[in-house]
């Protein structure tokens, strides 16, 4: 059974960071996703000193203002004349170092483990459970990430047209009267509180490599926003059902299994996609050359 | 004849330094005007400030004697080709169909509807075979003239054009023009911003000559003349008069 929760909580994982992620690497912003990983640090360490617990919705909350924090303060300094990438690393290194200050300094004598919020474990997910009046809900994780899943793909279905023109043409949908910037912070929060709500219970090696690697592989394999969400899943899943077992074979890193295998297949996608990858490619100039 | 667009007293800058200048100008219906001007006399910005995609200092924008935010549905716009990602996920067919999205509100999808219409569209521009095409996989002609197809979608009576003719063959700026006449001839006005200064009398009605202000607006017999045109480049311009009048740019 315990084979299953981290599993399910894997694959839960993918899907959640696979529904935003998509769309960070379409934006080319796929490095703003790291950036908000851990930025989010201060808030979450604020929002628990604030609130004394880890449990708390307040931490998501801290977690996901803090990710609208960089993201605004990124483009400040990109609108301000910074380069856009030492922007984004001036930024989010300057957020986590705050918050590894305020844990150090506030957090010393209380329960609340540094790595933990940076690395949580995906092995002990199954006994983290979740009771809610006496009854025995399952484990934790399953509720937050699966509900976080939950969220980003309600609003991903319903405002479909509008997160999809805003990213490919955010001139015209600004025209018709589309509101880009409600729309791009909104992906933004999705993006912090699905980073958060994964962090905690799985780490965030898994919640970096997820949000972006699977749709990174999904972009080379089909060429339409909609199939590339739905195989970036299909990848995720694959990849948490295979990396589990190659850890359990090898007694490694579980996360770190997964990614690899994220990884793996994107290099299957990039060397061997039939429209986009590298060796079709190589194999189209040869043929149009020969045709000259 | 009804003026459909006034603009008064419009000043956009950035960081500071105007790039217009209290421009101010009047454009009767069913007219194909183009906007001319040096690169930075702000033909562009113009095109945005009215479409309240850069935020202004100053001025005010009637269409047909409404605000533009009453009007946007009635209005289209083509951005720059090279404003967008031609890498993106999507097919020809979806990208006309976003010229719809504005009629469709908050929550309703696009549908048959949507997608009948865009059909129709790129027939028009004669891109149906191209329908189901990766756009990544169009030539530079044929992107336009999906750009061309999605303002078609969004049946408008008033088109913005930003340099729809810039990287285009030959046979797609014949097809373009002809569809530009065409909408003229139903009653639509249809703004371009245009470079090519030996094209401009066969093409356009009415004439806008810019550089950070408005140098002359008017018919184009009255107002692409030699005298104008230099005060609008600022003597970087060589006219080489024949008896066609015909003009080079040096």
């Amino acid at each position: 059974m315990n084979d299953f929760w981290i599993i399910l909580v894997g694959a839960l994982v993918a899907c959640s960071c696979s529904v935003v992620g998509c769309f960070l690497v379409i934006r080319k912003i796929a490095m703003v996703g790291d950036a908000i990983s851990h930025s989010v640090l201060p808030g979450i360490v604020l929002a628990f000193l604030w609130s004394g617990s880890r449990e708390s919705i307040l931490i998501l909350m801290g977690a996901a203002l803090l990710g609208l924090v960089t993201v605004f303060l990124i483009q400040l300094f990109q609108n301000s004349g910074v380069q856009g990438d030492a922007a984004i690393g001036v930024v989010f290194t300057s957020l986590f170092t705050i918050g590894v200050l305020l844990v150090s300094l506030y957090t010393q004598q209380i329960d609340f483990d540094l790595d933990h919020v940076l690395y949580g474990e995906i092995a002990y997910t199954p006994w983290h459970t979740m009771t809610i009046a006496g009854m025995d809900m399952g484990p934790r994780a399953v509720w937050i990430v699966g509900g976080s899943f939950f969220i980003n793909i309600v609003l991903v279905f319903v405002f479909f047209k509008q997160f999809k023109i805003c990213s490919f043409d955010a001139a015209l949908a600004a025209a018709m009267g589309i509101p880009v910037m409600f729309f791009h912070y909104l992906l933004m929060s999705l993006v912090s509180v699905t980073t958060v709500a994964a962090f905690d219970s799985v780490g965030a090696i898994l919640v970096v490599g997820m949000l972006i690697i699977p749709a990174a592989t999904a972009y080379s394999l089909t060429d339409q926003l909609h199939r590339m969400i739905i195989i970036s899943m299909v990848m995720g899943i694959l990849s948490s059902v295979v990396g589990y077992y190659v850890a359990t074979a090898l007694d490694a890193s579980i996360s770190g299994c997964m990614v690899c295998v994220a990884a793996l297949f994107f290099t299957l996608a990039f060397l061997f996609s039939p429209s986009h990858g590298l060796i079709s490619r190589i194999w189209r100039r040869k043929v149009s050359f020969k045709s000259i | 004849m009804p003026n459909v667009l006034k603009v008064e007293d419009f000043t956009i800058a950035y960081h500071k330094k105007p790039v217009i200048e209290s421009v101010s100008f009047e454009v009767p219906e069913g007219k194909l005007i183009g906007i001319i001007g040096p690169n930075g006399a702000g033909k562009s910005t113009l095109i945005k400030g009215i479409l309240e995609l850069v935020p202004r200092i100053s001025g005010k924008v009637t269409i047909q004697g409404k605000s533009y935010r009453a009007m946007r549905k009635s209005v289209g716009y083509v951005p720059q080709r090279e404003s967008v990602d031609w890498d993106f996920p999507t097919n020809a067919l979806d990208v006309v169909m976003m010229g719809r999205y504005g009629h469709l509100g908050w929550l309703k999808r696009p549908g048959k509807a949507e997608k009948q219409k865009a059909l129709e569209c790129l027939e028009k521009v004669g891109m149906a075979e191209y329908a189901n095409r990766q756009i990544s996989q169009l030539s530079g002609g044929q992107q336009q003239r999906i750009f061309l197809a999605r303002a078609l979608a969004q049946e408008a009576d008033l088109y913005f054009m930003d340099e729809p003719f810039v990287g285009v063959d030959a046979a797609t700026e014949k097809a373009i023009i002809q569809l530009l006449m065409e909408l003229k001839k139903n009653g639509k006005t249809v703004l371009v911003v245009h470079h090519d200064l030996s094209t401009v009398k066969e093409y356009f009605d009415w004439t806008l000559l810019l550089n950070k202000e408005i140098i002359q607006v008017g018919r184009t017999e009255e107002v692409f003349t030699p005298e104008y045109l230099q005060k609008t480049y600022g003597g970087k311009l060589a006219i080489l008069s024949d008896s066609q009048s015909g003009l080079l740019i040096n």
